[in-house]
Parts: structure tokens; C-alpha cells; sequence
């Protein structure tokens, strides 16, 4: 019985610590993406039909979740893009963000605008990533 | 069911009408005509994004790319320069704009404008800085000019440079992404436009020489983020276009020591939707010659003095970054009387540049640099 109070209370402890590891990366990707991102993906996430694909609800985002982080660390996709049945093909420039700013960026749209999404992206994921 | 749909489509109507009540209203709007009778030819195709075109006298091309080089064109061959200073790219920070001395053929001074970083992770500001033109490498680099501070922000680093008939050479540097703090300021950098000597010495007669503790580079202050900039060729004054936020892009005429009024002013209100300020006007700032709602994000500003295109002498153009086309746009007496668009849809144009031979020269991101032909 004990022990399992235990596991329980570890358990929570550990949980807590994730979402709050999350809630925290969010906040700062919030303020990230108002900086670097709001000017063409717009505050809702929504994008410009089009010109600038959606990240609220993509359904591209979620199927290529390595390569849109790549187009994030490295600058773009080459190429046209299909997202939500629209076609895109205007290259993203290279932002030049850090890669926990980027793990930020995606915690906070993957959670944002009706997007959900189950894992935390972490620094080191990003830093393994390569062109 | 019927009635049901009745009330779906009237709270549609009124979440419609409620949206739009979030635009900036005060509409200072002219319809924008399709311009005819030209022809879009490309120079030379160029990934990335051009953000200056500058010409030597024999028509060759100077072009910046912000990712960090620049490109000499000359007779159908590419060459990059050697010598192109270490960057800080960062949001929309990195390799601005390009422009030659008034008497280059004499001196091959080049000036740059970019953003540079002091201490690594600690971000940048923008830098102006001067070079020697040998060949195709640039030589004894020196900096005129360094905003400060640093800061990580990827926003507003302004960036356009042009001589005046003096040989002044006025630049720009954005608000920084720090609204409140700079531009209102004039102690600090951002938001302003700057005067300084070619040598990078400060003009004695600069509005805020004598001002304590103020940059005295200063020029005019008030700014937003400016990145479209010419000399009227009669007037020989400085003209300006910046971007606002949501609304509000201006044409201003820069005038000495004068504020003109971000964020205390503006017509433009936040991405968000949400109100900057209630304010227009106030004492003591100036309006604008004009202003954009909706904003059409403009990087670019050239005069048309070029007698190749039949009517456009005298009119301005102005890129659309947001809308992919350049816009003409007619004065009378320094008042908008019309708009019109050219090159719908070839991308979004960054810099526009009158050519020594008297065309139009655009550059389109991820397109490269074209040439605006007229209709025989």
C-alpha cells in the first residue's frame, strides 16, 4: 500500500513537472512567435490563404512535423507544399532562432488554436536535427 | 430548420460586420487600378531575398542578399563579392541595403547597412558601415554607425540608406520591436531616421547636436520602421515610406529634429485586433502624406524621373510585400491622387531602383531582379 502511495505521489511529481516544463515553454514561445512568426502566420494561426500556410489546424504540420522544424532551424521548404487541400510555394527565410527557441515555437503553436499534441518538443531533439 | 439557418447566417453577419469593426476604420482609401502597357523581364533569376539593388555607372548590379552576400551582375555574369562583413541574421535583421558615394567613380566608397552582433547571444542592432570597392572585393571596412543596444529581437531594424544632394548620407533604424522605450526617445537608437557625413562624422547642424545626452546622429525620430527611402530630385529632400502595424504604412517627407509620432500616434492598430491608441494626432507631431489601411508592407520607395515610361514621370513606386505588386502612386500638389498596381502576383517585390539607363529595376523574393519594359 505504501508503495504504491508512493509510485502515485512519484508519478504526479513527475507529471506536474512536465506540464509545467510545457506551460513554460509555451508562454515563451507565445512571445516568440509574436515576434518572429505573427507578421505572415497571423495571430490566429491561420496563415494567408494561399501565400502563407495555416499552422492552426495543418494538416501538414502534424504529417511532417520533422521537416516543418527543419524549415524552421534551416529556413524553409523548397519547393510547393500542400496544406489543408491549398497549395503553397513561397520559401520561408531562416530566422536565425536558437534551437530552444524553436522547441518553444513549435510547444506553443502545437498547443495553440485548436492544435494538441501530446509530447514536449525538446532543445536537444532540435539540436539533432540536420540538414 | 430553416429558421435555424436564418439565425446561423445573421450571427454570421454580425460576427462579419464585428470583425471588420476591429479594422482600422478612417479609411484613407483610393481604389487601386491595374496599370497596362508594360512588361515584366527578368534580369537574372536569384533565390533568397534581395533586400538592395544599387547600379555602378556602367549599369552593372550591385545586389545585397539578407542572408549575407552580395552579388556584382555584369554582362550576363554572376560574380559574388569578396570581403562582405560577418551578419547577424535574425528575424528580420541581416544584410539590408546597398548604396555608392555620390562620387564613386572618384572614391569606390560602398556604404552597407546591416545588422551586426557585438557579444554572441546577447543579439544585434543595425550597422552602417563603408568599404572601398576593388574589383569585386570590398576593402578597409569600417563602421560609421552602430545602433545600440543589442537586442534578440527580430523586428524593425529599419535599414535603408540614400544620399542627399550634400552628400549627407541619411539611413534608417527601426523601432527594434521595443515600441514603448525607443522611438520616443532620443537618447536612445530606433526609430528614427539619421544624418550623418559620408565619413561618418556627425553634422554640426544636426537637429540634436547640442542636446546633452542625445544620439546626435538623429535626424528625425518618431518612426515606426522605415525601409522605403528616396531624394525628391527637385526638392532634394528625403522621403520616406515605413511600415505600420495593422494599418497605418506612411509616406513622410523628413524634415529636421520633427517627430512624427509612433507610437503616440498612428492609424494602425495591433495584429491582434487591439487599439495602439486612440490618438491620430497630437501637437507637435506631424501626420503623414499619406497613409496605408489596409497596411501593404512597403520595403521599397523610388521617383520615377525617367522620360522611358510615357505618364509615369513624377509618380512614386512603392513594393507590396503583402500584396505581391508594386504600387505607382500619383501626387498632385503632395497629395495621393491615384494608385495603381504593376506586376500582380510575380512575388513580393523588396527593392525598387531607377537604373542608370532610365529603367525600373525591382527585385522579387525568390525570383530575382527584373526590369520593368514599357509597351512600344
Amino acid at each position: 500500500m505504501r508503495f504504491i502511495t508512493l509510485t502515485i505521489l512519484l508519478l504526479a511529481t513527475t507529471i506536474s513537472a512536465q506540464d509545467e516544463t510545457l506551460s513554460n515553454s509555451i508562454e515563451r514561445g507565445k512571445l516568440l512567435y509574436e515576434d518572429f512568426c505573427v507578421r505572415c502566420h497571423m495571430p490566429d494561426g491561420k496563415g494567408q490563404k494561399g501565400i502563407i500556410p495555416p499552422i492552426a489546424k495543418s494538416d501538414f504540420l502534424f504529417k511532417h512535423m520533422e521537416e516543418s522544424i527543419k524549415a524552421l532551424k534551416f529556413g524553409g521548404i523548397d519547393g510547393e507544399i500542400i496544406v489543408n487541400g491549398v497549395k503553397y510555394n513561397s520559401r520561408m527565410e531562416k530566422m536565425g532562432l536558437y534551437d530552444d527557441e524553436i522547441a518553444d515555437i513549435m510547444n506553443y503553436t502545437l498547443n495553440s488554436w485548436g492544435n494538441k499534441y501530446d509530447k514536449i518538443i525538446k532543445e536537444d531533439y532540435v539540436k539533432s536535427l540536420k540538414k | 430548420m430553416k429558421k435555424n439557418i436564418s439565425i446561423y447566417f445573421t450571427i454570421l453577419i454580425i460576427m462579419f460586420n464585428f470583425s471588420c469593426g476591429q479594422e482600422p476604420n478612417d479609411k484613407n482609401e483610393i481604389i487601386v487600378t491595374d496599370e497596362l502597357n508594360y512588361e515584366m523581364e527578368l534580369v537574372f533569376e536569384n533565390d533568397g531575398i534581395i533586400w538592395g539593388l544599387e547600379f555602378l555607372n556602367d549599369n552593372s548590379i550591385l545586389a545585397t542578399l539578407k542572408s549575407g552576400s552580395i552579388i556584382h551582375f555584369k554582362e550576363g555574369v554572376k560574380k559574388e563579392l569578396k570581403g562582405v562583413p560577418e551578419i547577424y541574421l535574425r528575424g528580420q535583421g541581416g544584410l539590408l541595403d546597398i548604396a555608392i558615394h555620390p562620387n564613386f567613380e572618384k572614391n569606390k566608397f560602398i556604404y552597407l547597412s546591416y545588422a551586426s552582433e557585438d557579444i554572441e547571444g546577447k543579439g544585434g542592432n543595425t550597422t552602417i558601415s563603408r568599404a572601398i570597392l576593388n574589383g569585386d572585393t570590398l576593402e578597409e571596412l569600417e563602421v560609421l554607425y552602430k545602433g545600440t543596444p543589442d537586442s534578440r529581437k527580430g523586428q524593425h531594424f529599419g535599414g535603408r540608406m540614400e544620399f542627399d544632394n550634400e552628400n549627407y548620407l541619411f539611413f534608417s533604424i527601426g523601432d527594434r520591436g521595443n515600441r514603448n522605450v525607443n522611438p520616443q526617445d532620443i537618447t536612445i537608437d530606433g526609430g528614427k531616421i539619421y544624418r550623418i557625413k559620408d565619413d561618418g562624422t556627425i553634422p554640426k547642424d544636426n537637429p540634436f547636436y547640442n542636446d546633452g545626452n542625445a544620439k546626435k546622429a538623429i535626424y528625425s525620430y518618431g518612426h515606426r520602421n522605415p525601409q522605403g527611402m528616396f531624394k525628391h530630385p527637385v526638392s532634394g529632400k528625403i522621403w520616406t515610406n515605413e511600415h505600420g502595424p495593422r494599418g497605418g504604412d506612411e509616406i513622410n517627407i523628413i524634415e529636421k529634429g520633427k517627430n512624427y509620432g509612433w507610437p503616440k500616434i498612428t492609424y494602425g492598430i495591433n495584429y491582434s485586433g487591439t487599439t495602439i491608441t486612440k490618438n491620430k494626432s497630437l501637437p507637435n507631431m506631424e501626420q503623414p502624406l499619406y497613409y496605408w489601411i489596409p497596411s501593404i508592407a512597403p520595403s521599397s520607395f523610388e521617383y520615377i524621373s525617367s522620360e522611358i515610361y510615357p505618364n509615369w514621370k513624377g509618380s512614386l513606386l512603392a513594393g507590396a510585400l503583402v500584396f505581391k505588386y508594386i504600387e505607382r502612386i500619383v501626387l498632385e500638389d503632395d497629395i495621393v491622387v491615384s494608385r495603381s498596381k504593376i506586376a500582380e502576383n510575380l512575388g513580393r517585390p523588396r527593392d525598387i531602383k531607377q537604373g542608370p539607363d532610365g529603367y525600373i529595376y525591382v527585385s522579387i523574393e525568390n525570383k530575382g531582379v527584373y526590369k520593368i519594359m514599357p509597351n512600344k
